[in-house]
Protein backbone atom coordinates (compact mmCIF):
# COMPACT_ATOMS: atom_id res chain seq x y z
CA UNK A 1 0.00 0.00 0.00
CA UNK A 2 2.12 2.71 -0.96
CA UNK A 3 -1.50 5.44 -1.35
CA UNK A 4 0.11 7.66 1.67
CA UNK A 5 -1.23 10.98 1.89
CA UNK A 6 1.18 13.67 0.17
CA UNK A 7 -0.75 16.36 1.22
CA UNK A 8 0.48 18.06 4.38
CA UNK A 9 -2.85 17.97 5.44
CA UNK A 10 -3.65 15.52 8.24
CA UNK A 11 -5.31 12.63 7.95
CA UNK A 12 -9.21 12.92 7.94
CA UNK A 13 -11.26 10.74 10.31
CA UNK A 14 -13.67 8.00 9.05
CA UNK A 15 -16.84 8.08 10.55
CA UNK A 16 -16.38 4.64 11.60
CA UNK A 17 -12.90 5.69 13.20
CA UNK A 18 -13.40 4.84 16.50
CA UNK A 19 -15.08 1.91 15.85
CA UNK A 20 -12.34 0.44 13.95
CA UNK A 21 -9.95 0.99 17.15
CA UNK A 22 -11.84 -0.85 18.89
CA UNK A 23 -12.23 -3.42 16.91
CA UNK A 24 -8.40 -3.66 17.04
CA UNK A 25 -7.44 -2.08 14.05
CA UNK A 26 -3.76 -0.77 12.88
CA UNK A 27 -4.62 2.92 11.62
CA UNK A 28 -2.36 3.70 8.52
CA UNK A 29 -2.96 6.92 6.33
CA UNK A 30 -4.70 6.29 3.07
CA UNK A 31 -6.33 8.59 0.85
CA UNK A 32 -6.33 11.49 2.99
CA UNK A 33 -8.07 9.54 5.33
CA UNK A 34 -6.98 7.37 8.35
CA UNK A 35 -8.22 3.65 7.49
CA UNK A 36 -7.66 0.05 8.84
CA UNK A 37 -5.21 -1.97 7.13
CA UNK A 38 -5.92 -4.88 9.47
CA UNK A 39 -7.38 -5.67 12.82
CA UNK A 40 -6.32 -7.66 15.51
CA UNK A 41 -7.61 -10.79 16.97
CA UNK A 42 -8.00 -14.29 16.30
CA UNK A 43 -9.10 -13.30 12.72
CA UNK A 44 -7.63 -10.07 12.33
CA UNK A 45 -3.89 -10.32 10.14
CA UNK A 46 -3.91 -9.52 6.18
CA UNK A 47 -3.85 -13.45 5.50
CA UNK A 48 -6.87 -14.42 7.73
CA UNK A 49 -9.19 -11.75 6.62
CA UNK A 50 -8.41 -12.02 3.19
CA UNK A 51 -9.54 -16.07 3.32
CA UNK A 52 -12.10 -15.47 5.57
CA UNK A 53 -13.93 -12.88 3.08
CA UNK A 54 -13.34 -15.97 0.29
CA UNK A 55 -14.96 -18.13 2.76
CA UNK A 56 -17.46 -16.30 4.72
CA UNK A 57 -18.27 -12.57 4.65
CA UNK A 58 -15.56 -9.86 5.01
CA UNK A 59 -17.36 -6.42 6.03
CA UNK A 60 -14.87 -3.29 4.35
CA UNK A 61 -15.24 0.32 5.34
CA UNK A 62 -15.20 2.21 2.13
CA UNK A 63 -16.28 5.76 3.07
CA UNK A 64 -13.54 7.48 1.82
CA UNK A 65 -14.60 6.61 -1.44
CA UNK A 66 -16.08 9.69 -3.41
CA UNK A 67 -20.25 9.16 -3.55
CA UNK A 68 -21.35 11.65 -6.02
CA UNK A 69 -24.90 12.45 -7.69
CA UNK A 70 -25.56 13.82 -10.97
CA UNK A 71 -28.99 15.13 -11.62
CA UNK A 72 -30.82 16.82 -13.65
CA UNK A 73 -32.98 17.24 -17.49
CA UNK A 74 -29.96 15.90 -19.70
CA UNK A 75 -27.87 14.35 -17.28
CA UNK A 76 -27.68 11.45 -19.21
CA UNK A 77 -26.56 12.75 -22.00
CA UNK A 78 -24.40 15.62 -20.32
CA UNK A 79 -22.46 12.64 -18.58
CA UNK A 80 -22.17 10.64 -21.92
CA UNK A 81 -19.35 13.53 -23.18
CA UNK A 82 -17.19 12.37 -19.91
CA UNK A 83 -17.87 8.71 -19.87
CA UNK A 84 -17.14 5.89 -22.98
CA UNK A 85 -20.04 4.20 -21.35
CA UNK A 86 -23.73 4.47 -22.91
CA UNK A 87 -25.56 5.65 -20.15
CA UNK A 88 -28.92 5.78 -22.60
CA UNK A 89 -29.35 1.93 -22.31
CA UNK A 90 -28.50 1.52 -18.96
CA UNK A 91 -32.00 1.24 -17.03
CA UNK A 92 -32.65 2.67 -13.59
CA UNK A 93 -31.75 0.12 -11.07
CA UNK A 94 -28.36 -1.12 -13.37
CA UNK A 95 -25.12 -0.14 -12.29
CA UNK A 96 -22.02 0.32 -14.72
CA UNK A 97 -18.13 -0.02 -14.67
CA UNK A 98 -16.81 3.47 -16.58
CA UNK A 99 -13.77 5.39 -16.42
CA UNK A 100 -12.84 9.04 -16.68
CA UNK A 101 -10.70 9.87 -19.35
CA UNK A 102 -8.74 13.03 -20.20
CA UNK A 103 -8.67 14.52 -23.34
CA UNK A 104 -5.23 12.37 -24.57
CA UNK A 105 -7.74 9.48 -23.38
CA UNK A 106 -5.43 8.93 -20.27
CA UNK A 107 -7.63 7.26 -17.25
CA UNK A 108 -8.30 10.21 -14.56
CA UNK A 109 -10.38 7.42 -12.79
CA UNK A 110 -12.74 4.41 -12.58
CA UNK A 111 -15.91 4.42 -11.15
CA UNK A 112 -19.35 2.62 -10.59
CA UNK A 113 -22.27 4.63 -12.10
CA UNK A 114 -25.92 3.48 -10.59
CA UNK A 115 -28.73 4.98 -12.65
CA UNK A 116 -31.44 5.81 -9.92
CA UNK A 117 -33.38 8.00 -12.14
CA UNK A 118 -37.12 7.62 -10.75
CA UNK A 119 -39.95 9.18 -12.44
CA UNK A 120 -38.44 10.45 -15.11
CA UNK A 121 -36.16 12.31 -13.35
CA UNK A 122 -32.90 11.74 -14.82
CA UNK A 123 -30.24 10.82 -12.02
CA UNK A 124 -26.70 8.89 -11.38
CA UNK A 125 -25.09 7.60 -8.43
CA UNK A 126 -21.37 7.38 -8.99
CA UNK A 127 -18.81 5.84 -6.79
CA UNK A 128 -15.30 7.29 -7.47
CA UNK A 129 -12.08 6.63 -5.89
CA UNK A 130 -10.88 8.19 -2.63
CA UNK A 131 -7.62 9.79 -3.43
CA UNK A 132 -9.05 11.34 -6.85
CA UNK A 133 -12.36 12.36 -5.59
CA UNK A 134 -11.72 16.44 -5.35
CA UNK A 135 -10.09 15.70 -8.74
CA UNK A 136 -13.01 13.96 -10.10
CA UNK A 137 -15.33 16.25 -9.03
CA UNK A 138 -13.65 19.30 -10.18
CA UNK A 139 -13.60 17.72 -13.95
CA UNK A 140 -17.26 17.18 -13.88
CA UNK A 141 -18.28 20.31 -12.56
CA UNK A 142 -15.90 22.21 -15.17
CA UNK A 143 -17.11 20.06 -18.06
CA UNK A 144 -21.02 19.06 -17.00
CA UNK A 145 -23.57 22.16 -17.82
CA UNK A 146 -24.58 25.01 -15.13
CA UNK A 147 -28.13 23.20 -15.07
CA UNK A 148 -27.23 19.54 -14.10
CA UNK A 149 -26.48 19.52 -10.25
CA UNK A 150 -23.45 17.63 -9.31
CA UNK A 151 -23.87 16.78 -5.45
CA UNK A 152 -21.03 15.47 -3.62
CA UNK A 153 -22.63 13.20 -0.70
CA UNK A 154 -20.16 13.95 1.73
CA UNK A 155 -21.98 12.67 4.77
CA UNK A 156 -23.01 9.41 3.19
CA UNK A 157 -20.60 6.49 4.64
CA UNK A 158 -20.27 3.38 2.67
CA UNK A 159 -19.42 -0.42 3.64
CA UNK A 160 -18.96 -3.70 1.37
CA UNK A 161 -20.02 -6.80 2.85
CA UNK A 162 -18.30 -9.55 0.19
CA UNK A 163 -17.93 -12.97 0.42
CA UNK A 164 -19.88 -16.41 -0.50
CA UNK A 165 -22.19 -15.80 2.51
CA UNK A 166 -22.71 -11.87 2.11
CA UNK A 167 -26.49 -12.66 0.64
CA UNK A 168 -27.65 -14.96 3.16
CA UNK A 169 -26.33 -12.34 5.77
CA UNK A 170 -27.62 -9.28 4.35
CA UNK A 171 -31.22 -11.47 3.67
CA UNK A 172 -30.93 -11.77 8.13
CA UNK A 173 -31.04 -7.61 8.15
CA UNK A 174 -32.35 -6.61 4.79
CA UNK A 175 -35.13 -9.46 4.23
CA UNK A 176 -35.78 -9.68 0.10
CA UNK A 177 -33.47 -7.37 -0.51
CA UNK A 178 -30.63 -9.33 -1.44
CA UNK A 179 -33.07 -11.67 -3.85
CA UNK A 180 -34.42 -8.94 -6.03
CA UNK A 181 -30.65 -8.30 -7.27
CA UNK A 182 -28.41 -9.17 -9.59
CA UNK A 183 -24.58 -8.66 -10.20
CA UNK A 184 -24.38 -4.70 -10.86
CA UNK A 185 -27.96 -3.67 -9.71
CA UNK A 186 -29.04 -1.67 -6.96
CA UNK A 187 -31.71 -0.16 -4.90
CA UNK A 188 -32.63 1.69 -2.07
CA UNK A 189 -35.02 1.90 0.66
CA UNK A 190 -35.60 3.22 3.99
CA UNK A 191 -34.20 1.41 7.11
CA UNK A 192 -34.61 3.20 10.87
CA UNK A 193 -36.01 6.27 9.38
CA UNK A 194 -32.64 6.80 6.76
CA UNK A 195 -32.58 6.11 3.14
CA UNK A 196 -30.05 3.65 2.10
CA UNK A 197 -28.70 2.19 -1.04
CA UNK A 198 -27.37 -1.14 -1.46
CA UNK A 199 -25.80 -2.43 -4.91
CA UNK A 200 -24.83 -5.63 -5.77
CA UNK A 201 -21.08 -4.80 -6.51
CA UNK A 202 -17.32 -5.06 -4.75
CA UNK A 203 -13.93 -5.30 -5.24
CA UNK A 204 -13.20 -8.92 -4.39
CA UNK A 205 -14.55 -10.55 -7.06
CA UNK A 206 -16.71 -12.60 -4.55
CA UNK A 207 -20.50 -12.22 -4.53
CA UNK A 208 -21.79 -9.01 -2.06
CA UNK A 209 -22.89 -5.68 -1.76
CA UNK A 210 -21.90 -2.40 -1.38
CA UNK A 211 -24.20 -0.28 1.23
CA UNK A 212 -23.91 3.26 1.61
CA UNK A 213 -26.39 5.25 4.57
CA UNK A 214 -25.92 7.99 6.79
CA UNK A 215 -22.76 8.46 8.56
CA UNK A 216 -25.01 9.03 11.44
CA UNK A 217 -26.20 5.51 11.54
CA UNK A 218 -23.15 3.95 10.14
CA UNK A 219 -21.88 2.49 13.38
CA UNK A 220 -25.59 0.90 13.96
CA UNK A 221 -24.79 -0.97 11.00
CA UNK A 222 -21.79 -1.94 11.25
CA UNK A 223 -22.35 -3.57 14.52
CA UNK A 224 -25.51 -4.92 13.41
CA UNK A 225 -23.28 -6.68 10.38
CA UNK A 226 -20.92 -7.81 12.35
CA UNK A 227 -22.87 -9.15 15.13
CA UNK A 228 -23.57 -11.62 12.76
CA UNK A 229 -21.04 -14.52 12.93
CA UNK A 230 -20.58 -14.94 9.47
CA UNK A 231 -19.12 -11.11 9.29
CA UNK A 232 -15.42 -9.86 10.25
CA UNK A 233 -13.89 -6.70 9.29
CA UNK A 234 -11.49 -6.75 6.77
CA UNK A 235 -9.07 -3.90 6.11
CA UNK A 236 -7.29 -2.75 3.37
CA UNK A 237 -4.41 -4.81 3.28
CA UNK A 238 -6.81 -7.82 2.29
CA UNK A 239 -9.18 -5.45 -0.11
CA UNK A 240 -5.82 -5.02 -2.15
CA UNK A 241 -5.37 -8.67 -2.14
CA UNK A 242 -8.13 -9.96 -2.77
CA UNK A 243 -8.89 -7.31 -5.86
CA UNK A 244 -5.47 -8.57 -7.14
CA UNK A 245 -6.69 -12.06 -7.39
CA UNK A 246 -9.39 -10.80 -8.93
CA UNK A 247 -7.75 -9.37 -11.73
CA UNK A 248 -9.10 -5.54 -11.14
CA UNK A 249 -6.73 -3.00 -11.74
CA UNK A 250 -6.15 -0.13 -8.99
CA UNK A 251 -6.56 3.86 -9.73
CA UNK A 252 -3.44 5.28 -9.12
CA UNK A 253 -1.26 2.20 -9.93
CA UNK A 254 -2.60 -0.29 -12.35
CA UNK A 255 -4.33 2.94 -13.79
CA UNK A 256 -3.24 6.57 -14.30
CA UNK A 257 -3.07 9.33 -16.82
CA UNK A 258 -0.29 7.69 -18.56
CA UNK A 259 -2.38 4.19 -19.36
CA UNK A 260 -5.87 4.09 -21.67
CA UNK A 261 -8.65 1.72 -21.55
CA UNK A 262 -7.49 0.20 -24.25
CA UNK A 263 -4.00 -0.92 -22.81
CA UNK A 264 -5.51 -1.62 -19.76
CA UNK A 265 -7.54 -4.22 -20.78
CA UNK A 266 -11.08 -2.53 -20.28
CA UNK A 267 -12.44 -2.69 -23.62
CA UNK A 268 -15.90 -3.91 -21.77
CA UNK A 269 -16.01 -0.20 -20.14
CA UNK A 270 -15.90 1.46 -23.58
CA UNK A 271 -19.78 0.41 -25.18
CA UNK A 272 -18.96 -0.82 -28.75
CA UNK A 273 -21.65 1.58 -30.64
CA UNK A 274 -20.26 4.49 -28.89
CA UNK A 275 -16.57 2.95 -29.62
CA UNK A 276 -17.09 4.41 -32.99
CA UNK A 277 -19.45 7.27 -32.37
CA UNK A 278 -17.61 9.27 -30.02
CA UNK A 279 -18.88 11.94 -28.41
CA UNK A 280 -16.95 11.41 -25.31
CA UNK A 281 -14.06 13.26 -24.06
CA UNK A 282 -10.91 11.18 -25.21
CA UNK A 283 -12.33 9.27 -27.82
CA UNK A 284 -9.90 10.67 -30.67
CA UNK A 285 -6.82 9.02 -29.33
CA UNK A 286 -8.46 5.98 -27.60
CA UNK A 287 -10.03 5.28 -31.48
CA UNK A 288 -6.46 5.92 -32.48
CA UNK A 289 -4.78 3.18 -30.10
CA UNK A 290 -8.31 0.86 -30.94
CA UNK A 291 -7.08 1.18 -34.66
CA UNK A 292 -3.43 0.44 -34.19
CA UNK A 293 -3.40 -1.69 -31.45
CA UNK A 294 -1.70 -1.23 -27.98
CA UNK A 295 2.05 -0.89 -27.49
CA UNK A 296 1.76 -2.59 -24.34
CA UNK A 297 -1.25 -4.44 -22.54
CA UNK A 298 -1.97 -5.11 -18.66
CA UNK A 299 -1.28 -8.82 -18.18
CA UNK A 300 -1.42 -11.33 -15.28
CA UNK A 301 1.83 -12.75 -14.24
CA UNK A 302 2.35 -15.39 -11.87
CA UNK A 303 6.28 -16.09 -10.45
CA UNK A 304 7.92 -18.93 -9.35
CA UNK A 305 8.94 -19.18 -6.13
CA UNK A 306 7.77 -17.16 -2.91
CA UNK A 307 8.96 -13.68 -3.46
CA UNK A 308 6.72 -10.97 -4.65
CA UNK A 309 7.54 -8.83 -7.18
CA UNK A 310 5.62 -5.40 -6.72
CA UNK A 311 5.15 -2.58 -7.87
CA UNK A 312 7.87 -0.58 -10.40
CA UNK A 313 9.49 -3.92 -10.38
CA UNK A 314 10.76 -4.63 -14.31
CA UNK A 315 9.71 -6.91 -16.63
CA UNK A 316 12.30 -8.39 -18.66
CA UNK A 317 12.34 -11.34 -22.02
CA UNK A 318 15.85 -12.26 -22.12
CA UNK A 319 18.04 -8.79 -21.23
CA UNK A 320 15.75 -6.81 -23.24
CA UNK A 321 13.19 -4.47 -20.46
CA UNK A 322 9.65 -5.26 -21.76
CA UNK A 323 7.43 -4.08 -19.34
CA UNK A 324 6.83 -3.15 -15.74
CA UNK A 325 4.57 -4.36 -12.57
CA UNK A 326 1.77 -2.22 -11.52
CA UNK A 327 0.71 -4.12 -8.68
CA UNK A 328 2.12 -7.67 -7.30
CA UNK A 329 1.87 -9.49 -3.52
CA UNK A 330 1.63 -12.68 -2.53
CA UNK A 331 -1.65 -14.62 -3.38
CA UNK A 332 -2.93 -16.15 0.05
CA UNK A 333 -5.65 -18.28 -2.14
CA UNK A 334 -3.08 -19.55 -4.75
CA UNK A 335 0.11 -19.73 -2.47
CA UNK A 336 2.43 -18.15 -4.76
CA UNK A 337 3.11 -14.46 -5.93
CA UNK A 338 1.07 -12.82 -8.49
CA UNK A 339 1.12 -9.16 -10.30
CA UNK A 340 -0.13 -7.29 -12.68
CA UNK A 341 2.02 -6.04 -15.23
CA UNK A 342 2.23 -3.72 -18.58
CA UNK A 343 4.18 -5.67 -21.18
CA UNK A 344 4.63 -5.15 -24.88
CA UNK A 345 1.94 -6.34 -26.94
CA UNK A 346 4.16 -9.23 -28.63
CA UNK A 347 5.05 -10.48 -25.31
CA UNK A 348 1.08 -10.69 -23.40
CA UNK A 349 0.41 -14.09 -25.08
CA UNK A 350 -0.39 -16.12 -22.09
CA UNK A 351 1.89 -18.61 -20.96
CA UNK A 352 4.67 -16.31 -22.14
CA UNK A 353 7.51 -17.03 -20.23
CA UNK A 354 9.23 -13.56 -18.73
CA UNK A 355 11.57 -12.18 -16.28
CA UNK A 356 11.08 -10.07 -13.19
CA UNK A 357 13.88 -8.23 -11.55
CA UNK A 358 13.80 -7.77 -7.91
CA UNK A 359 16.75 -6.52 -6.01
CA UNK A 360 19.25 -7.51 -8.50
CA UNK A 361 17.77 -11.28 -9.68
CA UNK A 362 15.85 -12.30 -12.21
CA UNK A 363 12.81 -13.95 -10.79
CA UNK A 364 11.29 -16.07 -13.63
CA UNK A 365 7.30 -15.46 -14.58
CA UNK A 366 4.35 -16.10 -17.07
CA UNK A 367 1.84 -14.24 -18.68
CA UNK A 368 -1.31 -15.70 -17.11
CA UNK A 369 -5.05 -14.94 -17.78
CA UNK A 370 -6.97 -12.73 -15.27
CA UNK A 371 -8.60 -12.96 -12.99
CA UNK A 372 -6.02 -15.10 -11.15
CA UNK A 373 -8.63 -16.67 -9.10
CA UNK A 374 -12.55 -16.87 -10.58
CA UNK A 375 -15.09 -14.40 -10.09
CA UNK A 376 -17.80 -15.56 -8.19
CA UNK A 377 -20.79 -13.24 -9.13
CA UNK A 378 -23.89 -13.49 -8.35
CA UNK A 379 -25.87 -13.44 -12.12
CA UNK A 380 -29.44 -14.12 -12.03
CA UNK A 381 -30.20 -17.53 -14.76
CA UNK A 382 -26.65 -18.41 -14.16
CA UNK B 1 22.57 -16.63 27.62
CA UNK B 2 22.61 -12.59 26.64
CA UNK B 3 20.26 -11.34 24.53
CA UNK B 4 20.70 -7.73 22.96
CA UNK B 5 17.99 -5.77 20.94
CA UNK B 6 19.04 -2.97 18.05
CA UNK B 7 15.95 -0.21 17.47
CA UNK B 8 15.92 -1.70 14.17
CA UNK B 9 13.63 -4.57 16.01
CA UNK B 10 16.10 -7.58 15.88
CA UNK B 11 17.59 -9.60 18.82
CA UNK B 12 21.28 -10.94 19.21
CA UNK B 13 21.75 -13.84 21.40
CA UNK B 14 25.24 -14.33 21.81
CA UNK B 15 27.11 -17.79 22.36
CA UNK B 16 30.60 -17.25 22.97
CA UNK B 17 31.87 -16.56 19.81
CA UNK B 18 28.64 -17.21 18.10
CA UNK B 19 25.64 -14.72 17.67
CA UNK B 20 22.26 -15.53 16.33
CA UNK B 21 20.04 -13.08 14.94
CA UNK B 22 16.27 -12.88 14.64
CA UNK B 23 14.00 -10.26 14.41
CA UNK B 24 11.51 -9.30 17.58
CA UNK B 25 7.84 -10.19 17.82
CA UNK B 26 7.25 -6.34 17.67
CA UNK B 27 8.65 -6.63 14.32
CA UNK B 28 6.66 -9.52 13.08
CA UNK B 29 3.63 -8.09 14.11
CA UNK B 30 4.78 -5.02 12.26
CA UNK B 31 5.23 -6.83 9.38
CA UNK B 32 2.14 -8.66 9.49
CA UNK B 33 1.98 -12.34 7.45
CA UNK B 34 5.42 -13.49 6.28
CA UNK B 35 5.32 -14.92 3.02
CA UNK B 36 9.37 -15.05 2.12
CA UNK B 37 12.91 -14.81 3.91
CA UNK B 38 16.04 -14.38 1.91
CA UNK B 39 19.36 -15.21 4.06
CA UNK B 40 22.74 -14.50 3.42
CA UNK B 41 24.96 -17.28 2.30
CA UNK B 42 27.43 -19.40 4.72
CA UNK B 43 30.75 -17.81 4.45
CA UNK B 44 29.53 -14.26 3.35
CA UNK B 45 31.54 -11.30 5.42
CA UNK B 46 28.98 -9.09 6.76
CA UNK B 47 30.13 -5.16 8.34
CA UNK B 48 27.68 -3.71 10.68
CA UNK B 49 24.99 -2.12 8.82
CA UNK B 50 24.99 -3.89 5.93
CA UNK B 51 22.25 -5.37 4.47
CA UNK B 52 21.83 -9.07 5.67
CA UNK B 53 18.47 -10.72 4.70
CA UNK B 54 15.17 -9.43 3.63
CA UNK B 55 11.91 -10.29 4.58
CA UNK B 56 8.35 -10.16 2.43
CA UNK B 57 5.17 -10.40 3.42
CA UNK B 58 1.70 -10.20 1.90
CA UNK B 59 2.21 -6.07 2.67
CA UNK B 60 6.00 -4.95 2.01
CA UNK B 61 9.48 -5.83 1.98
CA UNK B 62 11.45 -5.39 4.47
CA UNK B 63 16.13 -5.05 4.93
CA UNK B 64 17.22 -7.32 7.59
CA UNK B 65 20.61 -5.29 8.29
CA UNK B 66 23.62 -6.98 10.27
CA UNK B 67 23.40 -5.10 13.26
CA UNK B 68 27.26 -6.38 14.19
CA UNK B 69 30.00 -7.08 11.99
CA UNK B 70 30.64 -11.21 11.42
CA UNK B 71 31.08 -14.21 9.13
CA UNK B 72 27.32 -15.95 8.53
CA UNK B 73 27.60 -19.42 9.66
CA UNK B 74 24.46 -20.68 8.88
CA UNK B 75 21.23 -19.27 7.65
CA UNK B 76 18.04 -20.58 8.51
CA UNK B 77 17.23 -23.06 5.86
CA UNK B 78 14.08 -23.71 7.54
CA UNK B 79 12.62 -20.64 6.85
CA UNK B 80 12.43 -21.27 2.85
CA UNK B 81 10.02 -24.01 3.41
CA UNK B 82 8.07 -22.25 5.82
CA UNK B 83 8.92 -18.50 6.28
CA UNK B 84 5.58 -18.26 8.72
CA UNK B 85 7.79 -19.47 11.59
CA UNK B 86 8.89 -16.01 11.92
CA UNK B 87 4.99 -14.97 12.99
CA UNK B 88 4.85 -18.13 14.38
CA UNK B 89 8.27 -18.23 16.95
CA UNK B 90 10.02 -14.92 16.27
CA UNK B 91 12.26 -15.54 19.05
CA UNK B 92 13.73 -19.39 18.40
CA UNK B 93 12.66 -21.56 15.61
CA UNK B 94 12.34 -17.88 13.25
CA UNK B 95 16.05 -17.20 13.93
CA UNK B 96 17.80 -15.96 10.47
CA UNK B 97 21.34 -16.56 10.58
CA UNK B 98 24.15 -17.21 13.04
CA UNK B 99 27.74 -15.28 12.67
CA UNK B 100 30.79 -15.28 14.45
CA UNK B 101 31.91 -12.01 16.39
CA UNK B 102 34.20 -9.87 14.99
CA UNK B 103 33.89 -7.61 17.38
CA UNK B 104 32.48 -8.10 20.80
CA UNK B 105 32.93 -4.14 21.44
CA UNK B 106 29.87 -3.69 18.70
CA UNK B 107 27.84 -5.31 21.44
CA UNK B 108 28.36 -1.90 23.61
CA UNK B 109 25.62 0.00 22.89
CA UNK B 110 22.91 -2.88 22.25
CA UNK B 111 19.96 -2.88 23.82
CA UNK B 112 19.02 -5.37 26.68
CA UNK B 113 15.28 -6.69 27.27
CA UNK B 114 14.33 -4.34 29.66
CA UNK B 115 15.72 -1.21 27.71
CA UNK B 116 14.44 -3.13 24.18
CA UNK B 117 10.68 -2.74 26.05
CA UNK B 118 10.51 0.40 27.31
CA UNK B 119 12.02 0.94 23.56
CA UNK B 120 8.93 -0.27 21.80
CA UNK B 121 6.49 1.33 24.66
CA UNK B 122 7.96 4.44 23.63
CA UNK B 123 6.37 4.16 20.13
Amino acid sequence: MSDTDTEDTLPERLPLDAWHRDHGARMVPFAGYEMPIQYAGEHGGIVAEHNWTRQSVGLFDVSHMGQLTVSGEGATAALETLLPGALSTLKPGNMRYSLLLDENGGILDDLIVTNISRDGVEEFYIVVNGAVKWDDIAHLREHLPDDIVLNHMADQALLALQGPKAAEVLDSIFPGVAEQLSFMQGTGFEWEGVMIGVGRSGYTGEDGFEINCPASHVVKLADLLVADGRVNPVGLGARDSLRLEAGLPLYGHDLTTETDPVSAGLLFALTKSRRESGGWMGHGPVAQVLAEGPKQKRVGLTLEGRQPGREGALVFSGDTQVGTITSGGFSPTLGHPIAMAYVDAEFTQEGTPLDVEVRGKRLPAKVAPLPFVPHRYHRKGA
Amino acid sequence: MPRYFTEEHEWIEVDGDTATIGITDYAQEQLGDVVFVEVPQTGAELAKGAEAAVVESVKAASDVYAPISGTVLEGNAALEADPELVNTSPDDEGWFFKLTVADKDELEGLMDAKAYKAFCDSL
